[in-house]
């Protein structure tokens, strides 16, 4: 098996710098390590840099930058694959580094929407092809011989009639000096060596050993540690506060109002704390006072009477209705979710008069260094935003009101500054997944086909929702966003008509792992488990009857259908439900088995088949998987997120409760083979696995479930 | 602020701080080991677990006061000298962690749990181990560590071979 050099892969993270000079379209650079934290060990210069990911130094080994945030997806092992794949290295020479936020470099950081495999793939099979070519035209200029005499492996480029060998590190240099080649060759799958294999993670040694550094372990000298009291009541105003209230406490040196709220700064991290909770606050609680959980569902289900923005119009829905005399309808319903990363937020902040440093798990470092631009007055070149890892982001680390507190506070003190929140404020001030609320109405025709499928997604958009303001230019009233995964329903069904109902909300809305592709499929996935029953179909065999033969859903279907022997299980005392959902470019579907005593749902068992295209590293594909299927079984047996008097009804994990290790099934995932382009896998195994959980309680109790979590009366 | 001594990783340690602080507290910001994590500060999510005398113990939860003066703390950094421990060993081999925020905390749960019961049942494990959240779902993965690490250790002291 392969395997990287852990030791040193996430040690030199922090220490590089090249000082660059361009040469023939080049840049050549050297290390300044500033702190050498290998003991010692002496740093190669690196020789030759053909473009922002790949550096390779005199000693052999390579650096492959990697400009994507690690939150447990993998990408520090994934993306390096691919360069290595083209560039042929030797996966025991790579040194992985994490790259700092700079889009001109590296353009678009922003880790999410399952994008960082299949958005990076020809752009880094490119980089890795054009490195290798160049070595090979450095040899072959060296031996005055013809490229097409050459090949390379594992980090030399041998001469193939005399034997002759050359490493990449001896020919940096020349390398170097090699024309950029416009149209590199880019490699035949079946030649792949590394891409396809379960490569071990770059990351794992500094996260069994107790040194991966997560922005919680940032320690700079004579920091300061700090907390934010957040008002309440979503948006809510401060009104005052009574700083003589923790007199008590040791350690506390300032209090100050921060637009987000009030800055507790003190002297370690239990002061901050304690002083949070003692701390006597007035606030201005403003409107959303009044919101609370029953109001926000009356809200979505008299605003789904009305018609929304269609976005699929097929055949005549109305003319199909009027001729069919068997129709179902139903409501399904998601509440808010919250993220609950594991690592509370945190960031750390050093405002000087020149210069700000940032220590964040951010999920976009572009956007971390804009506001600390815009807080310090500094140009964003003065700004260095250091991306550690994340402690879980599925979405929530895609906001920064976390750095730009941590910003506000140093800026302020001038000194730098570890924020930290307590658990509750993390429970209490996420950004949401939306409510939704699903009309669905399914009807057919005399010879019992399914002639008609209407979707009403009534539910706030994250894009437009009034808190937070994102920068994107849609103009109509549709959120393409929150239909994803309704519009696209893959079943041949002659009248389709889904449409969209926007409403508007208070609480701040985010992207929660799958996004509306969780609510979407529960709807969709559920419902057709309704029309099966409707014309007493086995479920699998009504879906199939539905795709075209040669579709990739029939594909994940199928082999879940055989893997996990639908057709031979009997039921009881478990029970089996299916669903397919495509999301994020992958096609996934899922059988669960569970049982249910006493009205608690166990699920013992998960099959699921996944068709991601190429994949890049089955094991990380699988770890993915597994993880999203775990998360979503949170959301569907356990946690959700209630309003009370405009505030989050939770506060920690005794009261939003999620998944724990008794309570995990026995998870088998398959992947396809396949040759399409690689898509996402972070997220798309989320939304199969409420309704195939949903499905098997059904089948189990003969209780149709449409409002999650699930709860059996 | 009172002084207290305790041993940390064998290194015997005087700290001066309120005596309400949470072990956590004192072994990350104070004594600077920062690979125990602060996850709820309430003892519901394991993050932060370290060995006290060899027992698996919430830090957020367990105030120095509450320590016996040269009290023996190990935390992640101490939890194997030159050789990783088998269930590091373990660990690296399944490739466990994700995001890996959590694992320190299930490494310490797991290693205590073998300490006590080098051969756990699947029942064992998951009465020892729900006390530690991943939001990751890593669960699987783990589990699988803990047995290989047991089953190892048994094969290398030439125990039964089931
Ligand atoms: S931080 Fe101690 S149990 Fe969660
Ligand atoms: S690995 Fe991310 S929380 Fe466990």
């Amino acid at each position: 098996m392969l395997k990287a050099v852990q030791g040193e892969t996430m040690d030199r993270r922090d220490f590089i710098k090249v000082v660059s000079t361009a040469g023939s379209g080049f840049v050549l650079g050297f290390y300044i390590p500033y702190t050498n934290k290998l003991n010692g060990k002496t740093v190669a210069p690196i020789i030759f840099e053909p473009n922002a990911w790949i550096k390779v130094k005199s000693d052999n080994m390579v650096q492959i930058i990697v400009a994507k945030s690690e939150m447990g997806q993998g990408v520090l092992t994934s993306l390096p694959m691919i360069i290595a794949e083209e560039m042929d290295l030797d996966w025991s020479k790579i040194i992985v580094e994490k790259a700092p936020a700079d889009q001109k470099k590296y353009g678009w950081q922003m880790t999410g929407g399952s994008n960082s495999v299949s958005g990076g793939y020809n752009k880094l099979r490119q980089a890795g092809a054009t490195a290798r070519e160049m070595f090979v035209m450095a040899a072959a200029q060296e031996w005055g011989i013809l490229s097409s005499e050459c090949k390379t492996h594992n980090g030399i480029v041998i001469h193939e009639s005399t034997g002759r060998e050359l490493s990449y590190g001896d020919l940096a240099k020349k390398a170097s000096l090699q024309k950029v080649p416009k149209n590199p060759k880019l490699k035949a799958k079946q030649d792949f060596s590394i891409i396809g294999q379960n490569v071990k993670r770059t990351d794992t040694l500094p996260k069994v050993n107790g040194t991966a550094q997560f922005a919680l372990d940032v320690q700079l000298d004579g920091m300061l540690y700090a907390t934010v009291v957040h008002s309440p009541v979503f948006g809510g105003k401060l009104k005052s506060f009574n700083e003589a209230s923790v007199n008590d406490i040791s350690g506390v040196t300032n209090i100050f109002e921060i637009e987000n709220g009030l800055a507790i700064v003190t002297q370690n991290t239990w002061a901050a704390l304690k002083a949070k909770k003692q701390i006597e606050i007035n606030w201005d609680e403003g409107e959303a006072a009044g919101l609370d959980s029953e109001k926000i569902r009356k809200d979505l289900l008299d605003a789904s009477k009305e018609k929304g923005g269609v976005v699929r119009k097929e055949g005549n829905v109305k003319k199909a209705l009027k001729l069919s005399e068997n129709q179902i309808e139903a409501i399904y319903e998601s509440p808010l979710q919250a993220h609950a990363t594991m690592e509370p937020m945190n960031c750390t902040a050093y405002v000087q008069r020149e210069k700000c440093q940032v220590w964040a798990g951010t999920q976009d470092p572009n956007g971390a260094r804009k506001i600390a631009s815009k807080i310090t007055g500094l140009s964003k070149k003065q700004v260095e935003v250091n991306v550690t890892f994340l402690g879980g982001g599925f979405g929530r680390r895609a906001f920064n009101d976390f750095v730009k507190e941590a910003v506000e506070i140093s800026n302020e003190m001038k000194k730098p500054v570890k924020l930290t929140w307590s658990r509750e404020e993390d429970m209490q001030h996420d950004y949401y997944r939306p409510p939704s609320l699903h009309v669905m109405k399914g009807a057919f025709d005399q010879n019992n086909k399914l002639s008609v499928w209407k979707h009403r997604i009534t539910a706030p958009s994250i894009l437009f929702s009034q808190i937070v303001k994102m920068p994107f230019p849609f103009k109509e009233k549709v959120d393409i966003i929150a239909v994803e995964g309704a519009k696209h329903l893959p079943y041949k069904i002659p009248n389709i008509q889904v449409d969209y109902q926007m409403t508007k909300t208070l609480i701040p809305l985010g992207w929660w792992r799958s996004v509306y592709n969780s609510q979407n499929a529960f709807a969709n996935e559920c419902f057709m488990d309704e029309l099966a029953e409707k014309v007493e179909k086995d479920p699998v065999q009504f879906r199939l009857e539905l795709l075209p033969k040669s579709s990739r859903d029939t594909g994940v279907i199928k082999m879940v259908a055989e893997k996990s022997g639908w057709d031979q299980f009997k039921n009881g005392p478990n029970y089996q439900g299916i669903s397919c959902h495509k999301s994020f470019g992958t096609w996934v579907a899922q059988v669960a088995r569970v049982s249910v005593e006493n009205k608690k749902v166990k699920v013992h068992e998960v099959f699921c088949a996944v068709d991601c295209g190429i994949v890049i590293n089955p094991a990380i594909v699988k770890a993915q998987i597994s993880s999203a299927i775990i998360y979503g079984l949170s959301a569907t047996l356990k946690s959700k997120i209630t309003i009370k008097n405009g505030r989050v009804a939770q506060y920690n994990f005794d009261d939003f409760e999620v998944i724990r290790m008794n309570e995990a099934p026995k998870i088998h995932i398959y992947l396809t083979e396949s040759d399409a382009q690689p898509k996402g896998v972070g997220e798309p195994g989320l939304p199969p696995i409420a309704p195939a959980v949903v499905n098997a309680v059904y089948a189990a109790t003969g209780n149709r479930i449409r409002e999650l979590p699930i709860k059996l009366s | 602020m009172s002084e207290f001594s305790l041993i940390i990783n064998g290194e015997q340690r005087t700290v001066n701080v309120d005596s309400d602080t949470p072990l956590l507290w004192v072994i990350r910001d104070t004594l600077g080991y920062t690979g125990t994590k602060f996850g709820c500060g309430r003892g519901l999510c394991g993050a932060c677990t370290i060995h006290l005398d060899g027992e698996a113990t919430r830090s957020c939860v367990t105030s120095i006061d509450m320590v016996e003066d040269n009290s023996e703390i190990t935390t992640i950094e101490g939890l194997s000298e030159d050789n990783p421990h088998p269930i590091q060993q373990a660990w690296l081999e399944e490739d466990v962690p994700q995001c890996g925020y959590c694992q320190s905390g299930q490494i310490m749960t797991a290693s205590a749990l073998l300490k006590r019961n080098p051969n756990p049942d699947e029942t064992d494990i998951d009465s020892a181990m729900k006390m530690n959240i991943c939001r990751c779902g890593t669960y699987p993965q783990i589990k699988k560590a803990i047995f290989s690490a047991a089953n190892n250790a048994q094969s290398s002291t030439g125990g039964d071979d089931g």
